[in-house]
């Protein structure tokens, strides 16, 4: 393995090796638990960036612990062309005393996993540099952990007096503190945002979410994969294609099933229609953002016309149920493959007009450029994926580096990854309309060149016991990690799913910080993050 | 500016015309699922083919109970059922102002056959102040409680050119104390019941409650746990449930219609 070359020597004396979860993966046992900040950074400087922190409870199997594995992946250009595998660091706590020391100051992108793993499990990050709570809000009993075993699902443990909200308070003349939501002003999902600002310049912006934690990954305890996935292809409504492929590509891999080529084609057309569709809409909703409704209007027409011929193509307006453990449901007929090539004809035209009818406009230009900026070293150190980061000059994408479905089995279908450098509002919106044309492209190549072949395969009721599946997705927010475990009946026993805005939220108060007030809901627009998925 | 309008001329009236005209759902929609007049019990799936638990057969009744609330129309019953003794309607208007309408319950007959068992009296009627007051202009405060968002896209799809339910006097206020109810989305998780409850007493009365989806309708797929109330009706009390994950916007409009008397529930 070239690039990782030396990795086991300078770890050797700290841990052991062994392949997995995929053949191509290397997963790196640690002895103690205390040496997690060395092997981390040892990790870092050979080119890796975390890009997920899962903690399971395994008190009642025969290792007595939780476990906590950190999921690192090839992110360094030295690295490049970026290797598809993930490195799974994985380190042993005792159930009595799970405590081990933070990384959060080193790598900024561990900061949210690790509030959530001590909310969650009750574990301890000593020298954390900000541990308040971040999924369980005010009221919340202390010393009471819902993804341990022993925590039964349908407990609702009463609500107990406590600090409201803790933050940083900006003190000092003329300094106004804001608090908005969690319930806004427009259709949009829950979280609330404390501006602390000078006039209309914000000095600090601190946001709290989580508002939506619906106790998904407990809840899918104990299911069989098939009632899972439909939990999965449900965390969010947007990335309902998306996060329900990582779900199948997790269990299917746990399975060892080869996926037949045609549902694999199907279901590529199925997320490229999905990111189509939210790119349209998410380059309405800056227009929006800046105030101009002929482009919103525009956005929203053309969103709708392609989630009608997801709609023609899976029965659902989300594009749920085409996917299924296994496979696909449904085929594609000539009639829906000429539906599909209209509505692309139609979009492409549109959205050029669209986007020249932005371009020429002054005053929305105006509102775009130099708003919302996040450079690329913010962007790299906490771990962003998708628009977001690539706006920012981060060429990655997990269409190119973790392929996944269809992409890169033929030549058209290797995606071309675009980048921008501004990282501000403009850029963000360049790289939506861009990766747009892409999708309708790789859309097109996919109705020209669909394999034939099978839809679907047997996936057995029981996943083979106590194994891991480990995904990557694309989806259009960003690169979401999907980790997978069965338990001893062959049901699931840990899922967890790293969503893309869950990597990216933090970015929003840093962009928003170098802006004024007014700008905000334009900067969140061009970011587009999404709640659902990232609180669960 | 001269060339948006010419493209707005050129591009004609896309609105649709619904409720004027009936809805028309593609031919791969999955509506509500139903047990075909007839079908041999037997040949009913198993209630554990339902992702949601929305199938129910109590065992030692001869009885079989299909939620559409707690439904998320993926029709895994259909596909596992034989001789199509489930199939799916294409009516989207299933929106009902009683939680216990929206379940369908059948029996069997001495032959082993499904006979269908008359569901509840049909919700009361609209209160005459509602009708009154709310039945021609009705301002919406939506209420995300905890949504997948697919709900609340949706929606933001009515405000769209192609369903724009403006024009039907209908449209979503920034503030509780400008609505004349609330549109609620998600199961009503515990980090947002507290918001949840003082937006409500924001409204002003007479108001009205309308519940969005699965998950506002019964719990959906999230239930009731640790960080879910399990639906809407556990904390306000809801005027109309709309099933759908999600229900297509045209469900949603007759929802809404349905809250404040201008249409009448339909059967089942």
């Amino acid at each position: 393995m070239p690039p990782l070359h030396g990795l086991e020597e300078r770890l050797a004396s700290w841990a052991e090796f062994e392949r997995g979860p995929r053949p191509q993966d290397l997963t790196v046992r640690l002895k103690r638990v205390e040496d997690v900040p060395a092997a981390v950074a040892e990790l870092c400087a050979a080119g890796m960036a975390l890009a997920s922190l899962v903690a399971t409870d395994e008190e009642a199997t025969a290792d007595r612990d939780l476990k906590l594995r950190y999921v690192f992946e090839p992110a360094s250009h030295s690295l490049r062309p970026l290797p598809d595998m993930f490195v799974t660091l994985l380190a042993s706590l005792d159930p009595a005393r799970p405590e081990l020391p933070s990384i959060a100051v080193e790598v900024p992108a561990a900061n949210w996993h690790e509030r959530e793993a001590q909310d969650l499990f009750g574990i301890v990050f000593s020298g954390h540099p900000d541990p308040r709570p971040l999924v369980v809000h005010d009221g919340w009993p202390k010393g009471l952990y819902p993804l341990r075993k022993r925590f039964a699902a349908g407990q609702r443990p009463p609500v107990e007096p406590g600090e409201e909200f803790p933050h940083l308070l900006v003190e000092g003349e003329g300094v106004l503190e804001v608090p908005v939501g969690p319930i806004h002003a427009g259709i949009i999902e829950p979280g609330h945002f404390r501006f602390s600002t000078v006039g209309e310049s914000v000095l600090n912006l601190e946001a709290r979410l989580f508002y939506t934690h619906r106790g998904l990954e407990k809840r899918i305890e104990g299911m069989t994969t098939i009632d899972a996935f439909h939990v999965a292809e449900r965390v969010c409504g947007v990335c309902s294609v998306a996060h329900g492929l990582g779900f199948c590509e997790a269990a299917e891999q746990i399975a060892e099933i080869e996926m037949p080529v045609r549902a694999r084609g199907l279901r590529t057309l199925a997320l490229e229609l999905e990111r189509l569709y939210n790119h349209l809409g998410d380059i309405g909703n800056i227009a929006a953002g800046a105030s101009y409704h002929y482009g919103t209007s525009a956005g929203l027409r053309m969103k709708e016309a392609i989630q009608q011929v997801g709609e023609r193509l899976t029965g659902n307006r989300f594009l749920r149920g085409l996917l299924v453990p296994g496979g696909v449901r449904f085929d594609l007929s000539a009639e829906l493959a000429r539906s599909i090539e209209a509505a692309m004809a139609a979009t492409a035209e549109a959205l050029a007009s669209l986007m020249e009818r932005i371009e020429n406009n002054p005053t929305v230009i105006d509102r775009l450029d130099t708003t919302g900026l996040l450079s690329l070293p913010d962007a790299i150190a906490l771990g962003m994926t998708g628009v977001g980061a690539r706006a920012s000059g981060v060429d990655r994408d997990a269409r190119r580096d973790h392929p996944h479905a269809a992409y890169g089995t033929a030549s058209d279908l290797n995606v071309t990854v675009v980048t921008e450098s501004d990282g501000d509002v403009h850029a963000r919106l360049n790289v939506r309309a861009a990766e747009a044309r892409e999708s309708m492209r790789l859309v097109r190549a996919l109705l020209a060149s669909l394999p034939s072949g099978p839809l679907r395969v047997p996936m057995p009721e029981a996943l083979p016991p106590w194994r891991i599946g480990l995904a990557a997705i694309e989806s259009p927010r960003g690169a979401a990690i999907h980790w997978l475990r069965s338990d001893s009946a062959g049901r699931v026993d840990r899922y967890h799913l790293r969503s893309a805005s869950y990597a990216n939220w933090p970015a929003v108060p840093l962009a928003a910080q170098s802006s004024i007030i007014p700008d905000f809901p334009l900067v969140n627009k061009s970011f587009e993050l999404c709640y659902s998925c990232t609180d669960r | 500016m001269l060339t948006a309008l010419l493209r707005s001329l050129r591009t004609g009236v896309v609105t649709i015309r619904y409720p004027d005209e009936p809805a028309q759902p593609p031919e791969r929609f999955r509506g509500a699922p139903r047990v075909s007049p007839g079908a041999m019990m037997a040949t009913l799936p198993q209630p554990s083919v339902c992702p949601s638990g929305a199938i129910a057969a109590r065992p030692g009744q001869s009885r079989y109970t299909i939620d559409r609330a707690r439904c998320l129309y993926c029709g895994r019953c259909a596909e596992a059922s034989l001789d199509g003794a489930i199939e799916l309607g294409r009516q989207v208007e299933l929106s009902a102002r009683k939680r216990e309408s929206l379940v369908v319950e059948v029996e069997s007959d001495a032959a082993g056959r499904a006979v269908a068992l008359p569901g509840p009296p049909r919700g009361e009627e609209v209160a005459e102040t509602i009708r009154r007051t709310l039945g021609r202009s009705l301002q919406l405060r939506h209420l995300d409680s905890g949504s997948c968002n697919a709900c609340d896209w949706e929606l933001t799809a009515l405000l769209n050119p192609v369903y724009d339910v403006r024009r039907l006097g209908v449209d979503f206020v920034a503030s509780p104390r400008h609505a004349d109810g609330v549109i609620v989305t998600g199961p009503v998780t515990r980090n947002l019941e507290l918001a949840v409850r003082r937006t409500y007493e924001a409204v002003p009365e007479p108001r009205v409650v309308i519940a969005v989806g699965a998950c506002a309708s019964s719990g959906g797929i999230v239930g009731r746990s640790y960080a879910s109330a399990g639906g809407v009706a556990e904390v306000l009390p809801v005027d109309v449930f709309i099933p759908g994950c999600p229900p297509r916007p045209e469900a949603i409009i007759f929802g809404i219609l349905l809250a404040v008397g201008r249409v009448a529930e339909r059967a089942p």
